[in-house]
C-alpha cells in the first residue's frame, strides 16, 4: 500500500524521526543482487570475500532481485545484456539503487569509441545511484562508493519531492 | 495460574504478532508502484515464454520407476558386494532371489510394452532403382512445386 512513501507535504520531527529510522534500516542492510558482468566482478567477488568483507556493512550478495535493493553493474554492458539488465532492475523491488561499477557501465570505457557491440554507459536504460570510477575499480573503490549510497540513503525523506 | 499448555498458547500468540507486525510494517512503509514487466515472472532476465506450468508426457513416469526400482538395486548390491567374502552362500542366494524378482518384473514391464516409445511413423515412399527399371513418367500435377 505504501503509506508512508512519500505522502507528506511537509516535514516535522515525527516524519523525520520516522525517516532516519527507516533510512538506518535501509543502509545498514543492503543486498545487492548476484551477478557480474566482466572482469570487474572480480573485484566485486574480492570485496565481498573475507579480506575485504562487505558482511561488515551488512551488504551481502542475493540470488534473486525480488530480494535484493542494490544492482550493482559490475563490467561490460554489451547491447545483448542491456536488455537483460533493464528487466532485472525492473523485477527488483522498490527501493531500489544501482552502483555502477568501473568504466565500462560508466560510459562505455575502452569501447568508447570502436566498441560496435557495447552500451556507452548503463545509465542509458537504468537511473544510476553511484559512479565508481576504474579500471577494474579496487575493492576499496567499490567499498567507497558503496558507502556514498549509504550516504545518499541517510538523506532520504518520506516527505513529497518537487 | 497458567498451565503448561498456556504458556505454548502465549508462544503461538507472540509468533503470530512477530509475523503480523512484520508484515504490515512492511505494508505501510514499502513503495507502492507496480507495473507490468517488475510483475513477470524472474527468468534471470530472459523474458519468460510460455506458462509456468509444463506438461510432460505421462510415458516419462514409468521410464522413472522402472529406473528408480533399479537403482535401489544397485544401492543394495553395492555393500553386499563390499562383504560379500564373509557372508558366503547364504548371501548370494538372497542376492540371487532379489536380482531374480526384479527382472521377473523387468520382463512383465517389457512383455506388457511399456517400455514401448510410439514414434511418429513418416510413410516414405518407396521405389525401385538400378539400370533396366522402367519407371513411369510423373504427369505435370504430381510434380511438387510445379
Amino acid at each position: 500500500m505504501g503509506l508512508l512513501d512519500q505522502r507528506f507535504e511537509n516535514g516535522n520531527i515525527v516524519i523525520s524521526s520516522i525517516d532516519s529510522l527507516l533510512n538506518w534500516a535501509r543502509l545498514s542492510s543492503l543486498w545487492p543482487m548476484q551477478f557480474g558482468l566482466a572482469c570487474c566482478a572480480i573485484e566485486m567477488m574480492a570485496t565481498g570475500a573475507s579480506h575485504y568483507d562487505l558482511d561488515r556493512f551488512g551488504i551481502f550478495f542475493r540470488g534473486t532481485p525480488r530480494q535484493s535493493d542494490v544492482m550493482i553493474v559490475a563490467g561490460t554492458v554489451t547491447l545483448k545484456m542491456a536488455d537483460r539488465i533493464k528487466i532485472l532492475y525492473d523485477q527488483m523491488s522498490e527501493p531500489r539503487y544501482v552502483v555502477s561499477m568501473g568504466s565500462c557501465s560508466n560510459c562505455g570505457g575502452p569501447y568508447w569509441e570502436h566498441g560496435y557491440h557495447v552500451l556507452k554507459g548503463v545509465d542509458r536504460v537504468i537511473p544510476v545511484d553511484v559512479y565508481v570510477p576504474g579500471c577494474p575499480p579496487r575493492p576499496e573503490a567499490l567499498m567507497e562508493g558503496l558507502m556514498k549510497l549509504q550516504e545518499k540513503i541517510r538523506n532520504e525523506s518520506l516527505v513529497k519531492t518537487a | 495460574m497458567l498451565t503448561e499448555f498456556g504458556r505454548v498458547l502465549i508462544f503461538f500468540i507472540i509468533g503470530a504478532v512477530f509475523v503480523a507486525g512484520g508484515l504490515v510494517t512492511a505494508w505501510l512503509i514499502r513503495p507502492n508502484r507496480p507495473y507490468p514487466s517488475k510483475l513477470t515472472t524472474y527468468e534471470c532476465g530472459e523474458v519468460p515464454i510460455g506458462d509456468t506450468r509444463v506438461r510432460f508426457n505421462i510415458r516419462f513416469y514409468v521410464i522413472a520407476l522402472i529406473f528408480l526400482i533399479f537403482d535401489v538395486e544397485v544401492v543394495f548390491l553395492f555393500p553386499w558386494a563390499l562383504v560379500y567374502s564373509q557372508l558366503g552362500w547364504f548371501a548370494f542366494v538372497e542376492m540371487v532371489i532379489f536380482i531374480v524378482i526384479l527382472f521377473v518384473g523387468y520382463a512383465y514391464v517389457w512383455r506388457k510394452g511399456d517400455l514401448d516409445w510410439d514414434r511418429p511413423a513418416p510413410k516414405i515412399p518407396t521405389f525401385e532403382k538400378g539400370v533396366g527399371v522402367r519407371e513411369d513418367h510423373l504427369l505435370e500435377e504430381q510434380v511438387v512445386g510445379s
